[in-house]
Order: C-alpha cells, then structure tokens, then sequence
C-alpha cells in the first residue's frame, strides 16, 4: 500500500503550463487586435473616406503606410474601415446564426421525433447546397446592401452548429443526473436551464467565436463579386474587388494590404476560438 | 408496498431481460436482491425507480401509480459520479433535493468542506455518500440501492448501512442488489435471487448454493466497526 503512495509524483509540467499561458496570450493579442479596429474605425472620422488627389496611387510610405488609392485615399484608413465594416457584419450574422442553431436544436431535441427529421432534413438540405451559391442567391433576391448579406450570412451558416448542439442535448437528456432530477421532481424548464443550457455555454460560445471568421469571409466574398455591400462603403470586399483593376499596372499595395488584414482578423478570432475550447474544458479549466 | 406487477422488459428488439417478474418491497423492509452479472437486476432497478419504463405490468407504489413530482422511489447505483452534474458544486448538487437533514449528514460522514467542491475534487466514495444524502430526502418512501457500497472501504461501509438501516427502521424500504452475499446476508430481512429473467426466493439453506457464501471471509463481515481487524 505505501509504495503506491510513494510512487513518485509527476512534476506539474512547464510545458503544459507554458501552453496555456501561450493560449491566453494569442487569445488576449487577437482580442486587443479586434478592440482596436472596433474602436479605432469611428476615430478615423473622414480619413479613408474623403478624396486627396494630391496624393494618388501613392506607394507606401511614412506617411501612407498602406499607400494610397487612385482617389488619393490613405489606404491604411480605409482598411480599418473595411475591417470595421466586416467586424460588424460578422457578429450580428453570426449571433444570428447560433441564435437560429440553438433554438432549432432545442426544438429538434425535445420536441419528438417529426420534430427531430424535420430539422434534419432543414440541415442536410442546407449543407448539401453550395455555400456561395446559396449566398449569392439569398443576397440577390434581398436586393444586395448590408442588410441583405447579414441575412444571407446568417441563414446560411447555422446548419454546422445545430448538428452539434442536437447530439449534446439528445445525449444530455439520457444522462443519469438528468432523471434523477426528474425523479427529484424538477421541471423540463428547471433542467433545460440549470443542467442543460451550461453544458451547451462552450459549445455555443466556440460556435459563435468560429462562425465568425466564416461570416467574415462570406461577407468579404459576396461583395468581391458584387452581391454585397453598397460600391461606396469600404467594405474589403470592395476595396479587393476595386484594386484587381490596378494590380496589373503594379499597384500592389492595393490588393496585398487589405488581403493580409483580412486574414490577420480571421486568425485573431481562430485563435480566440480555440482558447476557449480549451479554457471551457471543466479539468484543463483550472488555471 | 413497492411492487413490481408481472413486469417484462427488452433492450430494443433484443431478447427479453425480465419477462413477468414480480416483487414487493413493504415499509422498513430490507430486500436483498443477488443474480449473475448481467443478468437484470439493474434493469429491475431502474423499472423499480422509474428510470425505465416496462413492456409490459406495472410499478405501482402503495398501490397507486407513481404521480408527477418527488418520486417516493429514489435510485442510488455504483456509479456516483454519473448521478451528479459534473459542472455543480456539491451544495448545490445537494440542494436540488432541498434542504439538508443534518443529522443524516452527520451519520453518512459529509462533510461541510466538500460543498464549495466539484464532483470530481472528492473522491468516489466520498461522492457515493453525497448521493444517498440527496436521494434520503424526507419525501423518499422506498430507496433502491444498487450495489451502493462497492466502492466504499469497509468501515465507510459499515457506517453507510448503519444508517441506512436506522433509516428502515423508521420506515424505510430498501431493495439491496449486491453481488455480496455476505453483505445480504447481514442487512437483508429477506433475500431474492434473479437468475434467467425470473425470481426466486432464497431460503437460509439455498444461501450456500449460491455465489460464494460458503467462502471463508463471507461470514466475518463486520457490521461494527469494533469488529475489525486493527
């Protein structure tokens, strides 16, 4: 009995240790990254929107960091605009979406079984028809404009998280502490919201974190092609679709910056993302 | 009276588990329920309790099919930390039940410290006693308890059964499964055994057929903790 109390006890490792202090640091960098468009955008005021043709199609610089556009805009301004732009876009389509996700799981969960094929059926169709094509359709039939792809984004990408969150429930509801609760008397209510919904929080949580690049990248695709946001706002989207016209006259910048942001901003959200699915672990949890 | 009438239950479109097995638990009755593994005692539970429901017959408590609300027949089984929400602290999971008897908290060695604790930061039998507080609430007339003492150390175990015991003699009735004979043997008022879908009485003489009651450690199993070795 004493040498199984004596075995020697493994060192809490560094490595472990290490990683999910680099977790919460990639996590926390992302989230710093996403705040400072979020709040630097409406501070920029006009800079980015109002004409300077002093200084068109400037290489970057000091001064124009991002160079400029053919209207002499700063491209830097016009790029956290364009991130604003897609960052809101993003987070009410994907609030939406896990909105639509977890309601339809529910009611998939709880409700029967013609409940449990109807959406079955919903999410099977809208994973079997192409993503974009389906997008571009939505949008096109909704008139295009902001509205119009937060809805087309939104419609489109709950299917992913409604499976998830169905398989959580119906295995939920076969758990022993749930009967037992129901053998204790409590309510469906009282079990849907006390031992049900906290189960779902991390799921739900990294569902809607992950939507969002997603959203974003949508949105950003959709108004490349034209089907999006209005020509005037400087969406990426736009500013990608207006700087095809001037990559083969060598105006690089135009194109490379806004691109790479882009891909900055979905990797920001990826790495949140992922450190919460790892910090929402109830064991790993524990810091 | 817990009565179980002619009950018959199948997993899916496998072969009936029980066909037409009847049993009565009365008021302050221990019961003791022994079989093979595998064999449906478990499955007995669970139709006792509620958490299935049966092809055919019926449950029926004091004569009446159980109402909505606290079930008169509380479930504890082997698996402790399958009965609490792993993301509960342990007063809470506690409070669910209602208010805590203190004296039975005491009796079943709870301690105060574990309640700000989650269920997996105390220890499996530690956990097992928390879940035969919750389910000995005052409204709870019949408990099953499915092998709620296998994983308890043998002094933990005479103190849970001391309490449990002082439980039926206020009116408690307990079905006790266990694969320990020695264990019924001592707690039980009556013994049945389950064995290919059907029960059968086990009478002082059929005990030695069974199991390894003859065995020599069996018959020393100490009920007080003064009767164990130092």
């Amino acid at each position: 009995m004493s040498e199984a109390i004596d075995l020697p006890v493994a060192s809490p490792g560094p490595a472990r240790l290490g990683n999910r202090v680099w977790t919460l640091v990639a996590a926390l960098l992302g989230l710093v990254l996403i705040a400072g468009i979020a709040i630097g955008a409406p501070m920029l005021g006009s800079l980015g929107i109002a004409p300077d043709f002093s200084a068109r199609l400037a290489e970057p610089s000091l001064a124009h960091w991002f160079g400029t556009d053919p209207f002499g805009h700063d491209m830097l301004a016009r790029t956290v605009h364009g991130l604003n732009v897609s960052l809101w876009v993003g987070l009410v389509a994907a609030s939406i979406s896990v909105v639509i996700a977890t309601a339809l799981a529910i009611f998939a969960a709880t409700c029967g079984r013609w409940a449990d094929a109807v959406v079955a059926f919903l999410v099977d169709t809208a994973m079997g028809l192409p993503h974009l094509v389906l997008l571009i359709l939505i949008s096109f039939a909704l008139g295009g404009g902001t509205t119009a792809v937060i809805i087309a984004v939104a419609v489109t990408h709950w299917p992913r998280l409604t499976r998830i969150l169905r398989a959580e429930i119906l295995q939920l509801r076969q758990a022993d502490f749930i009967i037992a609760a129901r053998r204790m008397g409590r309510s469906w209510g009282h079990i849907g919201f006390r031992h049900i919904l906290p189960h779902l929080w991390p799921q739900i949580l990294v569902g809607l974190v992950l939507l969002f690049p997603h959203a974003i990248l949508h949105e950003a695709a959709l108004t490349f092609l034209g089907f999006g946001l209005e020509p005037s706002r400087p969406a990426i989207g736009v500013l990608l679709a207006d700087s095809l016209r001037y990559l083969m006259a060598g105006k690089w910048w135009l194109g490379l910056f806004p691109g790479l942001c882009l891909l900055m901003l979905v990797l920001c959200f990826d790495a949140i993302g992922n450190g919460l699915r790892l910090l929402a672990d109830p064991r790993q949890g524990q810091l | 009276m817990l009565e179980a009438r002619d009950i018959s239950f199948a997993y899916g479109r496998a072969a009936p588990v029980l066909s037409g097995v009847s049993l009565g638990v009365g008021r302050g009755e221990i019961v003791g329920l022994s079989g093979p593994s595998g064999c449906g005692k478990s499955t007995l539970a669970r139709l006792l309790a509620g958490y299935l429901t049966s092809r055919s017959g019926a449950v029926l408590v004091d004569g009446a099919a159980p109402a909505k609300g606290w079930s008169p027949v509380q479930y504890v089984h082997q698996a402790a930390y399958l009965s609490v929400d792993p993301r509960w602290r342990i007063g809470a999971i506690l409070d669910e039940a209602g208010p805590v008897d203190e004296a039975l908290r005491n009796q079943l060695g709870v301690s105060r410290r574990w309640f700000e604790r989650y269920p997996h930061e105390i220890s499996g039998g530690e956990l097992q006693r928390v879940v035969l507080l919750r389910a000995l609430g005052p409204r709870t007339r019949y408990l099953v308890a499915d092998e709620v003492s296998a994983m308890l150390d043998p002094i933990t175990q005479v103190e849970v059964w001391q309490a449990l015991q002082a439980r039926a003699g206020a009116g408690l009735g307990i079905l006790a499964i266990s694969h320990g004979d020695a264990l019924l043997e001592r707690v039980a008022t009556r013994r049945l055994h389950l064995e290919a879908g059907r029960l059968l009485p086990v009478s002082g003489s059929a005990t030695k057929a069974i199991g390894n009651a003859g065995s020599p450690q069996c018959g020393k199993w100490p009920l007080e903790p003064a009767n164990l070795p130092a």
